[in-house]
């Protein structure tokens, strides 16, 4: 009975949706939104990354809410977590790894880190940028996490990395309110295109939100490992 | 002759039923499923879909990735930037609530003794 009444209501919205969107073809331009942003962009902002300026110059204001969003999300679960029982000391019965995701978590935790520094650092000149470096450093965290089983890192300096990142975007916008009239208004000089020191306030935002989404989701993982230890 | 056909509508829609394949099957899964893992396992599966739909929609034929790698690069054959800002947050937003749902999950388990989301809708407090 429910298997039928849920099938129905797919084909109905399926079909739905379907006919809304015959209008769309694919692969034909649909905005100027897009091309106003690709011709002016770089002019504007001096970023080589039309999406990184999508995303800092145009639509910066979205970007501080979903930051905000990922930052609920985090305290959520650290939340939820911290009501549970403490684990036990069964910690003698855990295999260690073996010796081949030892040696390579050894080898390669730097050079991960290494990446995902370059990721956020050039999020303004190649594809790239914040989220997606911060997300390649807790993937590191992660491995060191499968290679060096029963033990656990401390989280202090990644709750404090965490806030520090969300107090400097906020900062950076409230100069800009103080010195352009507008919050988030990229106030240092643009420079040159496709050179490191470029974008204003683009990489500066870029490396504070690096640093924000990868000790977020290394907390994430640290509180959800703990549970099964 | 009828191959042709069934080939050039593929060829124009094949990404918009495969992200609408994504979405309905996560929609199934999240209605049918009993097990509380699972309907998570389908709204990751939905999320997926939803992203990808975003993204095909901004697509331009044979156009490259809006980035000025070299000065002066045409900007005639670019993709839309805007959709792929938006899904670019989107993704991590996706992985922070599948966390929080999972953690939920262990506590929902820890107080009923179930995953089964029946059962756990018959038991009274």
């Amino acid at each position: 009975m429910r298997i039928i009444v849920s099938i129905l209501l797919l084909v109905v919205i399926i079909l739905g949706i379907t006919l809304a969107l015959i209008a769309i073809p694919f692969g034909e331009s649909i905005g100027q939104i897009g091309e106003h942003y690709i011709e002016n962009g770089i002019k504007e902002t001096g970023a080589a990354n039309v999406v990184t300026s999508v995303v800092l110059e145009y639509r910066g204001f979205d970007t501080l809410g979903e930051v905000t969003i990922l930052f609920i999300a985090a305290v959520g679960l650290g939340a939820v977590m911290a009501t549970s029982k403490k684990s036990k000391d069964g910690r003698k019965n855990i295999t260690p790894a073996s010796l081949v995701v030892y040696t390579g978590c050894r080898f390669l935790f730097p050079l991960i880190i290494l990446f995902g520094f370059y990721v956020f650092v050039h999020g303004h000149l190649s594809p790239g940028g914040g989220f997606q470096g911060g997300a390649v450093i807790a993937s590191a965290f992660v491995l060191i996490y499968m290679a060096c089983r029963g033990k656990r890192l401390s989280m202090v300096p990644a709750r404090v990395m965490e806030s520090v990142g969300g107090l400097v975007f906020i900062i950076v916008g409230l100069i800009g309110l103080g010195i352009g009239g507008q919050f988030l208004s990229n106030h240092l000089p643009l420079g040159v295109p496709n050179t490191l020191l470029s974008a204003g306030i683009i990489p500066i935002i870029y490396i504070a939100i690096g640093f924000k989404v990868g000790s977020e989701l290394t907390g994430v993982i640290d509180n959800l490992i703990e549970e099964s230890e | 002759m009828d191959s042709n056909l069934v080939i050039n509508f593929l060829d124009n829609y094949i990404y918009y039923i495969g992200a609408f394949g994504l979405v309905s099957i996560g929609l199934l899964i999240i209605l049918i499923k009993k097990n509380l893992i699972k309907v998570i396992i389908g709204l990751g599966i939905l999320d997926t879909g939803v992203n990808l739909f975003l993204i095909t929609v901004g697509y331009i034929k044979h156009g490259t990735a809006p980035i000025f790698s070299k000065p002066g690069l045409e900007t005639a054959s670019m993709v839309d930037p805007v959709p792929q800002a938006l899904v670019l947050t989107s993704i991590v937003i996706g992985v922070a609530v599948l966390a929080l749902a999972l953690s939920l999950a262990i506590r929902l388990y820890r107080h009923y003794g179930t995953l089964n989301l029946r059962r756990i809708k018959e038991q009274k407090w």
